[in-house]
């Protein structure tokens, strides 16, 4: 019973043929093969699976694909410039050694993307509010709230 | 969490510097991972690949009479079904058990328990396969807790297991696996002499590792008998190893090769998915693949066990400690091995004691075979000890740094268990703790309260091997094979661009595959960037001597008057003889042929290293919640090769410990099931329930190593737990001798004052 959509994936168009029952997050990673996004929990409740939609940071892993038929989506594998140069949050995390293993990082990065966007300045407890639904079982957030204040720096002296 | 710092909040006190070692670099793997390119467990991806699923006990204690696969192997889609009796048969003891363990034979011994796995063309095929999977289960009661399956008439999970009481087996089928005992003097002769003796219980809740990566594993049994694995593991050459012992086949007949890890905290030693794999790929052809879900995780993958403790400590008025006692059980999960052993020779490790008796008990239970999981042992063991060595320190009037100090153990301290203390940095962990502008801050408010407290994990060697091969450029590439999970290809590389006196950016890593290195012991006892960094300064060393040689051979002077400084090469005679590795490195080809160096090495001066924590709390009398105001970890790293990983390591450790001291627990029903299944309930510290954490690090020199490492990742996790209870205890006035300390039982704690 496979249900037609399309979307834009990372500045592309994307048109399949997927099960309703199908997890954007699956979708991702097993069609057109995006596996930044990583899924950790099944629950919404470890963030790894954080991607953009519409604008807006969403836990790919409790959106089936067809909700996102018409959207656009932005996972950890867009957000790159096309000359390779990296995003400030991205240049953060690598910065500030603000990742250990790195499974929790893209989404991490996703959600730190988010904050950012509708709070360019964040303070050190609104960084911590804004990543409280990302778990990362690594580095006790220390360096990963380093890394958002390096690259809230970095966006808004816009360099 | 509005700490004013005007101090400096991450310190290194460094004795020795050296031009790489010590520094701060890129960890040359970040690209991959803040793009989404690092390729995981579950990203694995192979022409033909076949998902699976596998089939878990519902029941925490059950016979398994039948299994009927039928109905599942008829399913559309369905390429093969497995179950223990696929594997070869045969055998005692450990090899059993693991096998037992990865498929479950004739009991189901937890909830979660592998039962049976299927191979299909997609992931909701296997799982709806291994629905139509028929198992007649006769339900036996369960046992979950240390103390009551210590009991005589506690429900027996191995017939055929019998206590071994101090080297003597027993003749009768027990739950307690093993009781030994480390002794030191008179106990009994030592409390007499005390002034103050104080003996308390504790007990600790089962709590998981938490990793986010989820296991994984793909296997292909390929068409000439050998086996290809592709899983996220700890140890590559140990899932090599185990899976040729449950498998029945030779080592050299499987290829492990280790995918990144999101993290693994000892919980990715044990093999799970990987045999299962093999056996299903067998049956099928083709590759197939598992994941876990999360629940899979916290149900079927080792947790670090609940435990009991009673210690018993005496003093005079003094300070000096005259005899202790700790009696340590602890669970092992359904077959026999907690980390008791570990546990017993942390648990009075801080200090120097003329008369001291340890106890420990194995004890299987109804839950997931336990695993390491960081310092697994040590901070069950010390969230008990450290709680009295603090009531002590009280009752006698004594500052609890102090008391610490005057009992510290040091070089030449012989441990209750036997070894003597090298050089150990306990002291200067100690002073620095007590000079910490954190420790002689005020207090600011009420209900709020400063603990502190120490832990010693003891690290380990073991085998590690390193390949380094000279590019025509000027830079080299090495190869290793510890998988990496928190930076170690940086702080391996390090060692090996410090002995070639090379930038860092000049020496390439690699984390590589069974077939490609020397055998390497898992990434874990804190020994990775000791052992493996051991290996690349060897193999460097190798390098080293070669490129030496070569210039020598070039200059046709002898090889003793050639030296090399700052990547340059010399002759100490003849100035004007002088090239750079990169020129030299350039005419490998034209001068006799390219250069490698290559070492294993399994160095035995291990450094145990000590943590110590200050740790602030405000708790709210009302809801008993308790918040981490302030966080302080100092500990000896020998020399941190990385600081900033060094610090990564202090700060996730203390961070562990903070969740298994407030929050984490697995809340087990009647019926021997755990009710918590999802990181929803099975709750782990999140960025707001944590303040920015602070670090010292001293520099002890381990003189066991060529840079004085000791090992980082494990000692941080001992002292969060009973810092924060001796933290609360100051807070409320009164103890909690249970984790976790949630805001239940602190209020109830506050009530009941």
């Amino acid at each position: 019973m496979a249900q037609e959509i399309t979307l834009t994936v990372n500045g592309a168009t994307r048109t399949n043929q997927v099960e309703p029952r199908l997890l954007l997050a699956d979708y991702l990673r097993s069609v057109l093969d995006l596996t930044g996004t990583h899924v950790g929990c099944d629950t919404s409740n470890c963030g790894a699976c954080t991607v953009s939609l519409n604008g807006d940071a969403v836990k790919s892993c409790t959106v089936f694909a067809v909700q996102a038929d018409g959207a656009d989506v932005t996972t950890l594998e867009g957000l790159a410039s096309d000359d390779g140069t990296l995003h400030p949050i991205q240049e953060g995390f690598w910065e500030k050694h603000g990742l250990q293993c790195g499974f929790c990082t893209p989404g991490m990065i996703m959600s730190s993307l988010d904050l950012l966007s509708k709070n360019p300045n964040p303070t050190e407890a609104e960084i911590r509010e804004g990543l409280s639904g990302n778990l990362c079982r690594c580095t006790g957030y220390h360096n990963i709230v380093l890394a958002v204040q390096f690259a809230a720096e970095k966006m808004n002296s816009g360099s | 969490m509005a700490t004013t710092r005007d101090y400096e909040p991450n310190v290194v006190l460094s004795n020795q510097d050296y031009n790489v070692v010590g520094t701060r670099p890129l960890r040359p793997d970040g690209a991959d991972k803040v793009t989404g390119r690092a390729l995981y467990g579950a990203d694995f991806a192979a022409a033909g690949l076949l998902s699976g699923s596998v089939l878990r006990s519902p029941h925490a204690h059950a016979r398994i009479k039948s299994i009927d696969t039928s109905k599942a192997e008829a399913l559309d889609g369905v390429r093969a079904v497995v179950t223990s009796a696929d594997f070869p048969q045969g055998g005692e003891g450990p090899v059993v058990w693991q096998r037992d363990n990865v498929l479950a034979s004739d009991k189901a011994l937890y909830r979660g328990h592998a039962i049976a796995a299927v191979a299909a063309a997609s992931p909701h095929i296997a799982e709806e396969a291994v629905s139509l999977i028929d198992v007649d289960y006769e339900v036996l009661t369960p046992v979950t807790d240390v103390q009551s399956s210590m009991k005589g008439d506690a429900p027996i999970l191995h017939d055929s297991l019998m206590t071994d009481e101090l080297g003597e087996k027993a003749d009768k089928a027990s739950n307690v696996a093993s009781h030994f005992q480390h002794v030191k003097g008179d106990v009994k002769a030592g409390f007499k002499e005390a002034d103050v003796v104080i003996e308390r219980e504790f007990t600790t809740k089962t709590v998981h590792q938490g990793y986010i990566e989820p296991q994984a594993a793909t296997a292909l049994w390929n068409n000439d008998g050998r086996l290809h694995i592709w899983c996220s593991t700890q140890g590559s050459f140990a899932a090599r190893d185990a899976c040729a012992k449950i498998l029945d086949i030779p080592v050299s007949q499987i290829r492990v090769v280790p995918l990144e890890i999101g993290g693994g905290f000892g919980g990715k030693i044990d093999v799970y998915l990987e045999p299962v794999a093999a056996l299903l790929s067998k049956k099928t052809g083709t590759p197939v693949k598992l994941v876990m879900s999360r629940a899979d995780v916290l149900q079927g993958t080792g947790p670090t066990p609940g435990s009991y403790a009673k210690i018993k400590i005496g003093a005079k008025k003094d300070g000096t400690i005259t005899a202790a006692h700790a009696y340590l059980a602890m669970e092992a999960g359904a077959y026999p091995g907690s980390p008791v052993g570990a546990g017993a020779m942390c648990v009075l490790a801080p200090y120097d004691l003329e008369n001291a008796l340890v106890d420990g008990y194995d004890v299987v239970v109804n839950k997931p075979k336990t695993a390491a999981y960081r310092a697994p042992g040590a901070p069950n063991a010390a969230f008990a000890g450290e709680q009295v060595i603090d009531e002590v320190a009280k009752a006698i009037g004594m500052d609890p740094i102090d008391f610490r100090m005057k009992n510290a153990a040091k070089e030449g301290t012989r441990q209750v268990h036997g070894p003597t203390f090298p050089r150990v940095g306990y002291e200067e962990v100690l002073e620095a703790m007590k000079s910490h502008p954190h420790y002689n801050a005020p207090l600011d408010g009420p209900n709020q309260g400063r603990g502190v407290a120490v832990g010693f994990w003891f690290n380990i060697g073991f085998d590690s091997a390193c390949n380094i091969a000279v590019n025509a450029d000027g830079t080299v590439t090495l190869q290793e094979g510890s998988t990496d999970i928190g930076g170690t290809r940086a702080s391996i590389a390090m060692q090996a661009a410090e002995v070639l006196t090379l930038p860092y950016e000049k020496v390439h890593p690699t984390v590589v595959d069974t077939d490609t290195i020397g055998f390497t012991a898992v990434t874990g006892g804190s020994r990775t960037t000791f052992a493996t960094g051991w290996a690349a300064y060897e193999a460097a060393q190798d390098v080293r001597t070669k490129m030496i040689d070569r210039a020598a051979q070039i200059w046709e002077v002898d090889a003793d008057t050639v030296e090399l400084e700052d990547a340059v090469f010399k002759s100490k005679s003849d100035p004007e003889l002088s090239m750079t590795f990169a020129e030299l490195a350039g005419q490998l080809g034209r001068s006799g042929g390219g250069i490698t160096g290559t070492a294993a090495v399994s160095p035995s001066g291990v450094g145990g290293a000590f943590a110590g924590n200050i740790v602030d709390v405000e708790v709210d009398p009302e809801t008993g919640k308790t918040e981490i105001l302030r966080f302080t970890v100092v500990q000896d790293a020998g020399k941190a090769i990385h600081p900033s990983y060094v610090e990564g390591q202090m700060q996730g450790g203390a961070v562990q410990g903070i969740g298994w001291a407030l929050n984490e627990e697995y809340y087990m029903s009647d019926s021997g099931t755990m009710d918590n299944v999802s990181l929803l309930d099975y709750r782990m510290p999140t960025s707001l329930d944590l303040p920015m954490i602070d670090t010292v690090i001293v520099e002890v020199a381990n003189p066991g190593h060529p840079y004085g490492v000791r090992g980082v990742g494990e000692a941080p996790i001992i002292p969060p737990t009973p810092a924060i209870a001796n933290a609360i205890e100051n807070a409320i006035g009164t103890r909690l001798f249970a984790l976790p300390m949630n805001p239940a039982a602190v209020a109830k704690a506050v009530m009941d004052k």
